[in-house]
């Protein structure tokens, strides 16, 4: 659908550097990155606020680089939410539908319908200053959904946003995914990627560093700069359950592993920090309930300490330091317990 | 203890220095007022040159002010929005007329506009004649007071988010539409802010429109030729009676705008 092919932009400061990258229809498509990465850029590059240097913006097999930006029927709804301060929120959100030849009662019909979908129906007569930014954010969702975008855009959608808040917004994102909507969202918290998005592609310094799938990206990040920025080795996609008021995961269907509490049913995903695994050569009679067999497969020296990767059914990461490898007599192949408090597990849904 | 004594000090200075520079400005003009009967300002009020003079100078400044903000706040946009080549050298030229004396702006505009020169002829051409004519104390006046407009709305579209202009794109309107229904709105406090300053201005010019246009007198002419004629006395009622409206006309000006502003926020 959308094809970003080898976009090169230099604007001093900031830069992309040959950016490639592909979003099918109805994908929910992340763009992951600490900030001055050049995320935004690259968004503006696909509204048309700015023109590359060189390469191709593909839309639907149309090369729109140099369409205007009124004509590209993307929609971006900026970090700022960038609503109009001199309007009200209905004419903000009737703002695309002016000057397209929409009879007056059609025009506030649909900016009522839309209004009442994204929960602002009843702030229509009311001026943006008076609003909360949750409030902005959904104004400017609206507002851009009005005009039916074949891609919508969003820009940090969740940041500065209390817990509740975001997690509504993201239950509102997702059902506009689920509907068709093709999305393209950039954020700097890789929570958020992974709870959103179908696709990832990891920018840094202006340049894809990586992109796949949420398990491709975590599970085989490319560089150091991915393994460090996710921070994350032992990342899975798991189905959960709740008995008898326990949550517990399946990694591959397979392997059980217990949560704390009670977690909502459904696919996710589970990360374990490799420093939050404990190696022995007995099963431990410990407060951790996760307890397995298994074989190390690996031992890898990094710069905090020695990797040992065991074969428990899936291979986990655990990092210890050379003193403990000594202790235990670690080398390839010994068979060893691994261990793991249910509390340092983070599970998040998709 | 000691910073707030000195503080309250140094504040106790400068209300001194504040009050003796209000004196300063509020004194001569209290003076001609108490000096002014008021039936002699009943008497001046009634005489057709003095009525005729004030009406001339309000509505030669309203249509030159309303007629040149339709290039000059489109170039403020420009100058507040766009990077270009000498764009310093331009900010530079449009203070110029706040900077030379304003006779020597008249011997400019003078030039600029005889029946000799390029405009001069032009005009004649389709009946419009420059010198001695409303036309040209136009002309005058606009020349003095347009960088007062051309500045403030700069300003006010300094102040307008520039990502508001991108969203509304974004938003499928067209850059036309885009100026019309974000930028203007948004700096139009300063444009209106700037559309007085400009009337004001225009209205109290003295010198650059005697030297283009002594005849038909506007009433700051009217004033010194009553002063040069018959002196401070005769002089005295013509220009309180011309403060009084041309201040009336500005507090209404500001109250309107303010209303419409205050109105549109509420809305």
């Amino acid at each position: 659908m959308l094809e970003l092919k080898n976009i090169s932009v230099n604007k001093g400061a900031f830069s992309l550097k040959s950016i490639n990258f592909t979003v099918e229809k109805g994908d929910y498509f992340i763009l992951l990155g600490v900030s001055g990465a050049g995320k935004s850029m690259v968004l503006e590059t696909i509204a048309g606020l700015v023109i590359p240097d060189s390469g191709q913006v593909m839309l639907n097999q149309r090369d729109i680089t140099h369409e205007k930006i009124q004509h590209r029927r993307i929609g971006l709804v900026f970090q700022d939410h960038a609503v109009f301060p001199h309007m009200t929120v209905a004419e903000n959100v009737g703002y695309p539908l002016h000057g397209k030849h929409f009879p007056h009662s059609e025009r506030n019909l649909k900016v009522k319908n839309i209004a009442e979908k994204m929960g602002i129906g009843s702030l229509l007569s009311r001026k943006p200053a008076t609003l909360s930014g949750g409030e902005l954010q959904r104004i400017a969702l609206a507002r851009t959904l009005i005009q039916e975008p074949l891609i919508l855009l969003l820009d940090e959608p969740l940041a500065s946003m209390d817990t509740h808040l975001r997690e509504e917004l993201r239950k509102l994102l997702r059902g506009l995914n689920k509907n068709g909507q093709t999305i393209i969202h950039v954020t700097h918290d890789y929570e958020e990627a992974i709870s959103l998005g179908n696709k990832i592609a990891v920018i840094h310094d202006g340049e894809i560093l990586q992109s796949g799938t949420p398990e491709e990206i975590f599970q085989n990040p490319k560089s150091g700069f991915i393994a460090h920025f996710t921070g994350v080795k032992n990342f899975f996609n798991v189905s959960a359950a709740n008995e008898q008021n326990q949550a517990t995961v399946l990694i591959n269907n397979r392997i059980s592993v217990c949560l704390p509490g009670e977690c909502t049913s459904g696919t996710g995903y589970l990360m374990i920090r490799a420093e939050d695994i404990l190696l022995s050569l007995h099963r431990l009679d410990s407060s951790a309930i996760n307890n397995f067999e298994g074989v190390v497969k690996e031992l890898i020296p990094s710069r905090s300490g020695i990797e040992v990767l065991v074969d428990i059914g899936v291979v986990i990461h655990a990092l210890i330091t050379r003193e403990s490898m000594v202790h235990l007599s670690l080398e390839e192949g010994k068979t060893i317990w691994i261990s793991f408090k249910a509390t340092s597990l983070r599970f998040i849904p998709s | 203890m000691v910073n707030e004594l000195k503080f309250s000090l140094l504040h106790s200075i400068f209300l001194l220095l504040g009050a003796l520079v209000l004196l300063f400005i509020l004194s001569p003009l209290l003076g001609m007022f108490l000096a002014t009967s008021p039936v002699s300002l009943f008497d001046t009020a009634k005489e057709p040159e003095v009525r005729q003079s004030i009406w001339l100078t309000i509505w030669i400044s309203m249509a030159t002010t309303l007629f040149f903000a339709i290039a000059a706040v489109p170039l403020s946009y420009l100058l507040a929005r766009k990077s270009f080549p000498l764009k310093k050298l331009i900010t530079g030229i449009i203070d110029l007329p706040v900077v030379i004396p304003h006779s020597a702006a008249g011997i400019a505009i003078l030039g600029f506009v005889s029946r000799n020169s390029i405009l001069g002829k032009m005009g004649s051409l389709i009946g419009l004649d420059f010198v001695g004519a409303p036309a040209g104390i136009a002309v005058a006046m606009a020349f003095v007071s347009i960088p007062y407009l051309i500045n403030a709305a700069r300003d006010g579209f300094l102040g307008v988010p520039e990502r508001l202009e991108k969203a509304a794109l974004t938003l499928g309107a067209s850059p036309v539409r885009v100026f019309f229904t974000i930028s203007l709105p948004l700096a139009w406090r300063n444009i209106v802010s700037g559309l007085i300053l400009m009337f004001a201005r225009g209205m109290s010019e003295f010198g650059a429109v005697a030297i283009v246009a002594y005849h038909p007198m506007v009433t700051p002419v009217l004033i010194y030729e009553r002063f040069g004629a018959f002196g401070l006395k005769y002089a005295r009622p013509v220009s309180v009676l011309f403060i009084l409206i041309t201040l009336t006309l500005f507090i209404l000006l500001r109250y309107l705008a303010k209303e419409k502003n205050s109105e549109s926020s509420k809305r």
